[in-house]
């Protein structure tokens, strides 16, 4: 065969492959090559990202387990831990919508199961390119980047996440959907999880004990997700064999659940010693993180793997995506009783091997060795400091002020501006799809998706509620990714402060470029930083991540996209959170934080004018924490009859929201808010730290010291009533926001 | 495997006919919205395939009716079609 | 003893701890009953079939769970009298094992749809009703995919005529019209929401009551439904064999 030699084909560089012969001390053979591939693949083993995210702030009073775990664990009181994890499926669901957005979930679900958790909610950060044409330019479409493509692209992964998370029976209660051309050839489908368990209860993903059995359980391994390894069948084949070979993975929620059922029950009854699942790398990454975590080895037999397909080769199981399926270690006498409790839940189980302190991952098949290695080679994978480079772009795009490109607003022509700001599809309404999401399933969804800033969700037998916000943005970063990741921990936290909780933890998701140019990996590193530096000021520390590179196409790099997902404590909860709508008549509007001359990257700016240039909006970190404890406060004595974050689209955006979540106006004097600022800017700056709240005019004065008290500007800027909002009908806003696609 | 010879079975259940049809009648519009306006009868439903061990091709049909009578289609808002044949080995 | 309420678990299913937990709020008491079980326990009272994805709805909803044990059990203990509920896809479940009459389509729109609907109860005085008046209107979510309640028309008239409608999807202010995709989102024909069998012990229903007991949830429109089969539970005489409906 020609072309290049097998390892580069399997993506392995020269060097790595010298240290693979080094730890051997011989050369691979073909299983333990494909096994070393898919390990030390840039997926599995972080090898760029790693140098950096040590700098990530991850320890806390309330942390139990922080990052390098299935999911983070935060302490909440009363013996009870939040499990949290964030994971992106970008590849997949451009390839295949509905699939990747479903595996997706089912992957994140079992990661928190893998804690001992049930699963009881799921949330989507989902970005895709333009669904429609931006005002006044043409429609690229029938192009592969065009809206057509995008609108299929939307309705596949929504579709994928309502048919997998429904049956599967765990709730989606949040998320965001954000629309931007950067991603047309590359969509972003990070999903987070969650779970809140007995600390007590806790399970330990390794494989502890010799002679311990190891248990596969749940769905039968086929050839999914084995595209990138499959060129070894080629090798070996008839070429264009492996073209027949689907790399698409299949979800079958139905198996899923049964998986979920039949694992709590295997834990609660003290049946395992260990559990891990199988993602990416399958079996390959599961058996060998469990061995090197627990007692060393581990030997397996391939025979006992139940097979979805004939003729399967040894590399192939071992690396195969299928979905579905967890590695379970028990020890010798609870393995009639585990095979018992997986048959009780029509969870198919098989013994695959046992656990060994030989220091050794050996993998049989049929009586022959087809792998011997140390496990933690594997596991460990290699680390890289890539070279790094601050991208031109950066320099160029900050000495351009945007308001020198932005046409001065007088009062006439304000209605026409917001009316086509909120035409935006990042303003619109997501009602849409958050119908079709099972978002209240186990009772616990207090404020679900759109009645608030974020999730509310109370813990059944106690008195605490956790929240849950999702944010990220892109268009910040491409300006600055340092300041656009703070911003992005500012609104997450600002959201989960909305509704009244106290950011406790987050996870992040990196969705970045090619890795290999200095200029992605500075931004990375420049985004990290700027992560960091938020959750220290806001005292939330990083307890488990995600990072995605080479999120590009045509050698086109998305704009890095940190994505953040804060969990927020209240506790007490006393009755459902103020929601976003304007409610009652003669309630005071007011306007908190203060605004800046922020157009740099703001909505308005891009989607009306089409300008993106200057300076990521401007983040002061007291103000912000002020603001947030605030809000809080507002919500816990129940002062607000609504409370809306100010973020895309500013001031006008927020308002016309409050308007149209509720029906119901107001009567609102233009600019009040940022008196010494020009028009557009007052209306639409991006200024982080602020909100727009309203009051029942009984209470107005009550929530006017505690700003003071606070420390927070709180502008008075009109009234609620009537049925439109500056100057325009809420009912041709209600028709602006509603998706026509 | 059954010793007796194999037929293929091949059911294909639809919305019965009448019913009104969401699935057809979205893939309808999308056509005409492409372009195919002459374009009627959308009707989207599923196929279940088999094979089932029987000596002729009426014992087979006898078997596939009791089936689709049974478990495979609702008489209430389904039809179904049997086509018998021989299996591919 | 009676008064317990049997919730039938089959694989798939995932509104069981739902059920227990409002079957709890209403003072009632509750257990799982395994989808392989053979007979319901001597103590049960009335059974409800929760909501869920019952062998994931492959082949169609319900299809399949109804030829499970634990179903055949609750269709012999219907026969006998046994209060009954089916929600979701515990209906459809009741529909496709024949309890019912009728059958759940896919939703008119073709999407799922998880949201609050207004249903105007039509039938006060069985089991799953007698805590609420006929014309009561009730804010309650439904969740589902294929709700779209179907029959032929000398099936619905006979439903209409024998007072076998439980509920039917209306505007906030209760007034019906099947016509209008807002308040008959899935388009049911005269807009059904819930049915009985002739004799009204057993009923299915489309929205979830369970997930509409307490105000902390957004409405507890739902709790006199749940209160209404606890309290049918603890009230129905003692079977006269051990093991109701049991063989």
């Amino acid at each position: 065969m020609s072309g290049p030699p097998l390892h580069r084909q399997l993506g392995l560089t020269d060097d790595e492959l010298e240290r693979i012969r080094e730890i051997l001390g011989r050369d691979p053979n073909r299983t333990e090559l494909a096994m070393y591939s898919v390990m030390w693949s840039e997926h599995c083993s972080y090898k760029s990202s790693r140098v950096h995210l040590g700098r990530l702030p991850s320890a806390g009073p309330q942390v139990v387990l922080g990052p390098g775990e299935n999911a983070g664990v935060v302490d909440i009181g009363d013996g009870l831990g939040v499990v949290v994890r964030i994971e992106s499926h970008n590849h997949p669901s451009f390839v295949e919508p509905y699939q990747g957005a479903a595996t997706g979930v089912g992957g994140i679900l079992r990661d928190i199961l893998t804690m001992g958790a049930r699963p009881i909610a799921s949330f989507d950060s989902l970005r895709f390119g333009l669904p429609v044409a931006q005002p006044g330019r043409s429609d690229p479409d029938g192009d592969d980047t065009g809206t057509a493509k995008q609108r299929w692209l939307v309705h596949g992964v929504v579709s994928g996440i309502s048919g997998y998370g429904n049956a599967v029976g765990v709730p989606t209660v949040g998320g965001e959907v954000v629309f931007d051309p950067t991603y047309a050839g590359n969509p972003l489908v990070n999903v987070m999880a969650l779970g809140v368990m007995p600390l007590a209860h806790l399970q330990r993903a390794t494989a502890s004990g010799p002679g311990n059995a190891v248990l596969l359980v749940g769905a039968s391994t086929g050839r999914d997700g084995i595209g990138g390894v499959s060129v070894l069948a080629s090798a070996g084949f008839d070429e264009g064999e492996d073209e027949k070979r689907p790399s698409v993975q299949v979800g079958d929620p139905f198996e899923e659940k049964k998986l979920i059922e039949a694992c709590l029950e295997l834990f609660r009854s003290g049946l395992t010693v260990g559990a891990q699942d199988l993602g990416g790398a399958g079996l390959t990454c599961a058996t060998s993180e469990t061995a090197a975590g627990g007692a060393g080895g581990m030997d397996v037999t391939l025979d006992t793997v139940e097979l979805r397909e004939p003729g399967m080769e040894p590399f192939e199981i071992l690396t195969s995506e299928s979905q579905e399926r967890m590695l379970v270690v028990v020890e010798p006498e609870n393995v009639e009783a585990a095979l018992g409790v997986c048959a009780k839940w029509e969870a198919p189980a098989t013994i695959i091997g046992h656990v060994t302190g030989s220091g050794r991952l050996r993998v049989g098949r049929s009586g022959e060795t087809v792998c011997d290695v140390p496990p933690e080679s594997l596991a460990e994978g290699v680390s890289y400091e890539r070279p790094m480079s601050r991208p031109d772009r950066i320099t160029a795009l900050a000495s351009r002020d945007p308001h020198a490109l932005l046409p001065r607003l007088g009062p006439g022509v304000v209605p026409g501006e917001v009316l086509r700001l909120m035409t935006s599809p990042n303003l619109s309404d997501a009602t849409w799809i958050h119908r079709q999401y099972d978002h209240q399933l186990f009772l616990n969804t207090v404020v679900g998706p759109g009645r608030g800033d974020a999730a509310v969700l109370r813990v059944k037998d106690t008195r605490k509620a956790v929240a849950v916000a999702l944010d990220g943005v892109g268009r910040y970063c491409r300006l600055d990714p340092h300041r656009g990741a703070a911003l992005a921990v500012a609104e997450a936290c600002r959201n989960v402060a909305c509704v009244g909780a106290v950011p406790i933890a987050a996870v992040d998701c990196m969705n970045f470029g090619n890795p290999e140019k200095p200029e992605v990996m500075w931004e990375f590193s420049a985004a990290v930083d700027g992560l960091r530096e938020a959750c220290e000021e806001l005292a939330v520390p990083i307890v488990g991540g995600n990072v995605s590179f080479y999120n590009e196409t045509s050698g086109l790099d998305i704009d890095p996209t940190p994505v953040v997902g804060v969990v927020g404590l209240i506790d007490p909860l006393d009755g459902i959170p103020a929601g976003i709508g304007f409610d009652g008549y003669g309630d005071v509007v007011f306007v908190a934080g203060t605004t800046y001359d922020d157009l740099g990257g703001s909505e308005w700016a891009w989607w009306n004018h089409d300008v993106v240039c200057g300076s990521a909006p401007t983040i002061d970190w007291t103000a912000e924490r002020a603001h947030n404890a605030f809000l809080v406060d507002v919500q816990k004595g129940g002062l607000a009859r609504s409370v809306h974050d100010v973020s895309v689209g500013g001031v006008a955006a927020a308002l016309c929201e409050c308007a149209v979540a509720g029906s119901t106006g107001a009567e609102v004097e233009l600019a009040a808010w940022a008196p010494d600022l020009t028009m557009e800017d007052a209306l639409f700056s991006e200024t982080s730290g602020r909100s727009v709240l309203s009051v029942p005019p009984g209470v107005a004065e009550s929530v006017e010291r505690l700003a003071e008290t606070h420390g927070v500007p709180l502008h008075a800027v009109g009234v609620v009533g009537g049925d439109s909002v500056l100057g325009i009908p809420v009912s041709d806003l209600q028709e602006a926001v509603t998706p026509a696609w | 495997m059954a010793t007796t010879p194999a037929k293929r079975i091949t059911v294909t259940i639809r919305p019965k006919a009448g019913l009104r049809d969401p699935e057809g009648n979205a893939i309808l519009h999308a056509l005409a919205a492409l372009g195919w306006e002459d374009v009627e009868n959308v009707h989207v439903g599923k196929t279940v395939t088999f094979d089932v061990g029987a000596d002729t091709d009426d014992a087979a049909r006898a078997e596939a009716e009791a089936m689709c009578r049974k478990i495979l289609a609702n008489p209430v808002i389904e039809d179904y079609e049997i086509v018998v044949g021989d299996t591919g080995s | 003893m009676t008064g317990l309420v049997a919730i039938p678990i089959i694989p798939g299913v995932n509104c069981e701890h739902d059920v227990a937990h409002a079957v709890r709020i209403a003072g009632g008491r509750s257990a799982f009953i395994h989808h392989t079980d053979r007979a319901l326990p001597a103590e049960t009272g009335a059974v409800y079939i929760p909501g869920g994805f019952a062998y994931g709805d492959y082949l169609r909803a319900g299809a399949i769970a109804r030829f499970t044990p634990v179903v055949e059990a609750v269709a012999r203990a219907a026969a006998d009298g046994m209060p009954v509920l089916g929600v979701c896809n515990g209906f459809q479940v009741l529909c496709e094992a024949g309890l019912l009459p009728g059958a759940l389509a896919r939703n008119v729109g073709v999407r799922f749809l998880c949201q609050d609907v207004h249903v105007r109860l039509e039938t006060a005085g069985t089991p799953a009703s007698h805590r609420l008046k006929a014309g009561n209107v009730l804010r309650i979510p439904i969740n589902h995919g294929e709700g779209c309640f179907t029959a032929p028309a000398e099936v619905l008239d006979l439903l209409e005529t024998r007072n076998q409608i439980l509920v039917r999807y209306c505007a906030a202010d209760g007034t019906v019209d099947p016509a209008d995709p807002v308040s008959n989102p899935n388009g049911s024909l005269r807009a059904i929401a819930g049915v009985t069998n002739p004799s009204g012990n057993v009923a299915g229903m489309m929205p979830h009551p369970e997930r509409a007991c307490e105000a902390i949830l957004g409405s507890a429109d739902g709790r006199p439904i749940v209160e209404s089969l606890v309290h049918a539970a603890q009230s129905a005489p003692a079977p006269q064999s051990a093991g109701a409906g049991g063989r």
